[in-house]
């Protein structure tokens, strides 16, 4: 019998009880939020057990919420259950003071370098990684791109001396 | 990176600090793009291998957080340049997924049909450049021929040859010509005795045997753990192919079978990208037939909302004129909600992440790259490897720098 995302649901809360909360399903994949504290352990469990074998980690990245006082970064893991072919998202938040999050490294190898790249961009410091450093940017830089605070130019602005850009300036 | 101290442990019986540190790339001939690889080497043998990337990173994901969403689909015709078309469904079908629009099945054949040659084009080009790496140019100038007549159907549907930005949200920009299927006969005419050509001259060529065989060989597990899709995973013998294990667009209806691999070298990641260009074929060949039963003059789906209406009728009628003007200036409503949608690319799972907050433009797309997440595998892959090993490992892993720095 093919595994379904009532069964993952119930299984996880039977382990972890009120370290999840916010599950819901959009476009029908199992969604939920753990404390982040708790990442590595529920990836832990994803992992080892025998019904829900989430032993592929798709995709790692991370979203900036400036709105939200404390949890203002969320680290999303996509992992993937290649026997029964279900996926399921988890959103891990953290404070942008101190973005700290365990690192998946020592389950899967691939979540080396897709998190120095969220770290390059969003700046989360994952705990225990063998080789945090910069991927895709400069190792100079001192800031994290991706964040809200960097917004990119606007495009309709108009106070920008078009002749210097080589657009020639007068119509 | 070249300024830390390598720990290198070197091979049993070679002479303490006896190693080389090479640069292989990033401006090497067979570093393909800008791939920088820092390798350690005892003679010949590699003894440990640092990957570095970034190269070409131009920011497509903070570019398309300003961006309406229909300019979104020219980015991702840069990332994997060698089959851009399935870039530009893999995010139309992203956007689609998130609106929840319906297709006509017509419009869902051209797509597999674009779609299948994009990827015959990639495989042959990564196969012909592994011959290439080798020493074998002819099959590589064989190959060519159909790649450029496959830019050419390209160009009879969209354009454009190589940064396609290929179809709409809801379907083409236009009609297939007849042109267009005419060329696209001729390939299926044409291809298969080039392709046959070609293996006949590879295959079992001795020489390419012996420098592919047994070389940077994985296994499933430790593949898995890479991360490894596509072509790279099979050939490892993991049958996981996105096309069959969640279809999407219109795979479901059309009959072909994934070629797996079982020791994961080179050779079978060249046998299984070979044998995916047949199966390849026989799905163009399958939807060509499913056409004829359908009108032919259906190309997109029936929503105003989010698809340019004719020009002509924004010149006479009111409401494409209101449709045209608000899906040009980006003030068409895009539901909130967060969608992660997954299309087989040419060389692994490509997958878009979009988290929409009804604005026009995404609040956060993020772009799942095959080749960044499995590159990091090639220093584990060269190991112990000769430094001419080196060269294929990067060839038959099908690595394209756009994509990889995205």
């Amino acid at each position: 019998m093919s595994l379904t995302n009532e069964r993952i649901q119930q299984r996880l809360t039977e382990k972890f009880g009120d370290v999840l909360t916010g599950f819901e399903e959009p476009f029908g994949m199992l969604t939920f939020t753990a404390q982040k504290d708790y990442n590595l352990k529920i990836m832990q469990f994803l992992f080892d057990d025998e019904e829900l074998r989430f032993r592929f980690l798709t995709d790692v990245t991370a979203v900036h919420y400036p709105e939200r006082k404390g949890e203002e970064l969320a680290v999303v893991y996509h992992l993937h259950n290649f026997v029964d072919n279900v996926r399921l998202r988890m959103k891990v938040y953290t404070p942008v003071a101190s973005p700290k999050v365990f690192t998946a490294t020592s389950l899967y190898q691939s979540a080396n370098w897709m998190e120095r790249e969220t770290y390059d961009f969003f700046g989360i410091d994952f705990v225990g990684h063998p080789n945090l450093i910069r991927i895709l940017n400069v190792d100079e830089m001192t800031y994290f791109p991706m964040r809200k605070e960097f917004p990119l130019e606007d495009p309709m602005r108009t106070d920008k001396d078009d002749e210097m850009f080589g657009r020639g300036g007068h119509f | 990176m070249l300024d830390q101290k390598q720990h290198i442990k070197l091979p049993e019986g070679s002479i303490e600090k006896n190693t080389t540190t090479l640069n292989l790339g990033p401006t090497h001939p067979a570093t393909h793009g800008v791939f920088q690889n820092i390798l350690e080497i005892d003679g010949e043998r590699i003894v440990s291998a640092v990957s570095t990337v970034g190269y070409i990173h131009r920011a497509f994901e903070k570019i398309a957080e300003r961006r309406p969403y229909y300019q979104i689909t020219p980015l991702t015709d840069r990332l994997n340049y060698c089959s851009a078309p399935i870039n530009n469904f893999g995010w139309i079908m992203t956007v689609e997924k998130l609106l929840g629009l319906e297709l006509p099945k017509r419009v869902e054949y051209l797509r597999v049909i674009i779609m299948e040659l994009a990827r015959i084009a990639d495989h042959l080009i990564c196969n012909a450049v592994m011959g290439v790496d080798t020493g074998a140019l002819t099959g590589f100038v064989y190959l060519m021929t159909y790649r450029e007549l496959i830019y050419e159907i390209y160009e009879e549907i969209c354009g454009s040859r190589l940064t396609t930005n290929i179809g709409r949200i809801g379907g083409f920009e236009r009609n297939f010509t007849p042109a267009a299927f005419e060329k696209i006969e001729r390939f299926l005419k044409e291809y298969p005795e080039a392709l046959k050509e070609f293996e006949t001259l590879l295959t079992r060529n001795r020489i390419f045997m012996e420098r592919t065989q047994g070389v940077g060989a994985i296994s499933a597990e430790r593949a898995m753990s890479y991360g490894f899709t596509g072509p790279n995973l099979r050939a490892a013998g993991v049958d996981y192919d996105v096309r069959v294990a969640t279809p999407y667009s219109s795979y479901q209806d059309f009959d072909f079978s994934v070629p797996v691999g079982t020791t994961g070298d080179c050779y079978d990641r060249y046998l299984v990208r070979n044998a995916e260009m047949w199966e390849s074929i026989s799905i163009i060949r399958q939807a060509m037939d499913k056409l004829k039963g359908l009108p032919d003059d259906v190309y997109h789906a029936d929503v105003p909302a989010y698809y340019l209406p004719d020009k002509k009728d924004v010149y006479t009628k009111m409401e494409a004129l209101i449709y045209h003007f608000k899906i040009v200036m980006g003030e068409t409503d895009i539901l909130p909600g967060e969608v992660y949608n997954a299309v087989e690319g040419a060389n692994g799972e490509l997958g878009f992440y979009l988290i929409s907050d009804g604005g026009r433009s995404p609040y956060r797309l993020h772009f799942r790259r095959p080749c960044f997440i499995y590159y990091q595998a090639y220093a584990e892959l060269v190991k112990g490897a000769m430094l001419s090993d080196a060269i294929v490992c990067m060839s038959s892993l099908n690595l394209i720098a756009g994509e990889l720095d995205a």
